[in-house]
């Protein structure tokens, strides 16, 4: 059976990782392709790599990355930060990205999506979507969780997979950064709503986090985290031991 | 060196990468010549079996398959790639593959549990048949590999050598003689991976 997948994401800016990171015989931790390298090794099961840079330069520096990491690591990597078009997917996917991540770029052109889908097909095309409650509702928020778009974002989901969407990666702003679990109640609402692959995002504390992802949402596939991983707080060799442990099916 | 075929479909960088990664030369290329010289082939290939099959026939390349297999270099499949070794695939209609290995390609819809994803897209471990093919002798029952695909060989038991559970064991690999395939990706399979390809480049 397919194993449940644990995916570092390293957000990237002018070349750089962000948040700082301290491991003991990495010898530049803000490196990505050290960074990506070392997550490999560690048994990650997929890469996240999202790129925050605003400047063409900083860009242009991001693929010079991406290409360096994809030579050298060989799992699964997705990309996401800055896809607004048609030639971003082109740009990223020749540098060795799998899979493209959208997330504003949808919002604001909502055809992004199914042309994506067609030309390189559905499992290229991962939504990334921040959601907040808003007044009990779940609303999608745009430009880093700042906005509130308006939109439901449980039929926005929705919309999306009807485009093409393969998977999603659901961010709960609400648990985000609070380190007390993931967003059991959201991801749960995801899951019923769609038959892609979900992907949890936002609030993982401690391995303890993960098992009870699993344990109480077997539909979720992936359990995604940032800072945990990159400040050692989780050894993800030893968090999949542990979900292994509990029963859950993990790739070893 | 090993030949990767190109024929528009796909990309091929991290196929190259990985058999840097082992160091072995490979080029990626739609020469004749070069292929000719080749010690091994690989036939890669993503996306829709029709468009793909028919791109692989109008470069010619399909052709350039068919004599080096005659001459008995060692040929891989992968994903797509493989699935066109076999007779013909039901994806979207009916198309004629290369008929290298006996079987035909067709939808996991409606042969699996509904409550199951398609793509059947992940990681999942590898089980080998009675007698384990040489190909996998870097690697043990039960390693993973990485697979993303919705459709899957079937009528081909003489020449499978690996299954993978996903409600019903599917195809994982095959092998006729010199040719072989791999429905999952070993350039995205880590270090499992890459020691299948390692194998295979001492076939």
């Amino acid at each position: 059976m397919i194993a449940k997948r644990i995916i570092p994401c390293l957000d990237v800016k002018n070349g750089r990782v962000v948040k700082g990171v301290n491991f003991e015989g990495l010898s530049d931790v803000s490196n990505p392709v050290t960074l990506a390298e070392y997550y490999s090794d560690c048994g990650a099961d997929e890469l996240v790599f999202y790129d925050i840079t605003a400047s063409f330069e900083g860009r242009a520096l991001f693929t010079d990355i991406l290409t360096e990491t994809a030579r050298n690591v060989f799992i699964p990597l997705t990309v996401g930060g800055g896809i607004n078009t048609i030639e971003d997917f082109d740009r990223v996917l020749k540098c060795g990205a799998d899979k493209v991540s959208v997330n504003s770029g949808a919002l604001r052109n909502p055809s992004l999506i199914s042309e994506a889908a067609k030309k390189y097909g559905d499992q290229c095309v991962v939504l990334s979507v921040d959601v907040k409650r808003v007044d009990g509702v779940f609303r999608v928020f745009a430009k880093g969780g700042r906005e509130n778009t308006g939109r439901e974002a449980i039929s926005w989901i929705k919309q999306c997979v009807a485009d093409g969407a393969g998977e999603i990666v659901v961010n709960s702003i609400d648990t985000d950064g609070v380190k007390k679990g993931f967003d059991l109640e959201m991801l749960d609402a995801v899951c019923n709503a769609v038959s892609v692959p979900v992907i949890a995002s936002g609030g993982a504390g401690s391995a303890e986090d993960f098992v009870t992802l699993f344990k109480t949402l077997p539909k979720v596939d992936a359990g995604l985290a940032a800072s945990i991983f990159h400040f050692g707080e989780v050894n993800i060799k030893d968090l999949k031991q542990k979900l292994s442990s509990e029963g859950i099916n993990m790739r070893i | 060196m090993i030949a990767i075929i190109d024929y528009g479909v796909g990309n091929l960088f991290s196929l190259k990468s990985s058999f840097a990664k082992i160091s072995e030369d490979a080029v990626v290329t739609s020469d004749r010549k070069i292929i000719a010289e080749s010690d091994r082939i690989i036939l890669p290939g993503v996306g829709a079996f029709e468009d793909a099959a028919r791109k692989l026939h109008e470069s010619g390349m399909d052709e350039a398959v068919y004599e080096e297999v005659e001459k008995g270099k060692p040929l891989m499949g992968i994903c797509l790639g493989m699935q066109m070794l076999f007779d013909k695939s039901y994806e979207y209609g009916e198309h004629k593959g290369l008929g290298l290995i006996g079987g035909s390609v067709t939808a996991l819809k409606g042969k699996i549990d509904p409550s199951l994803k398609i793509p059947h897209i992940g990681w999942n471990a590898l089980s080998f048949r009675e007698r384990k093919d040489e190909l996998f002798k870097y690697v043990d029952e039960g390693d993973f590999v990485y697979f993303v695909h919705s459709f899957h060989a079937i009528d081909c038991d003489d020449a499978v050598i690996a299954t993978s559970e996903y409600d019903i064991n599917v195809t994982a690999a095959v092998r006729k003689e010199n040719v072989m395939g791999c429905q999952f990706h070993p350039e995205k399979s880590g270090k499992t991976g890459l020691a299948i390809l390692k194998a295979f480049c001492e076939i």
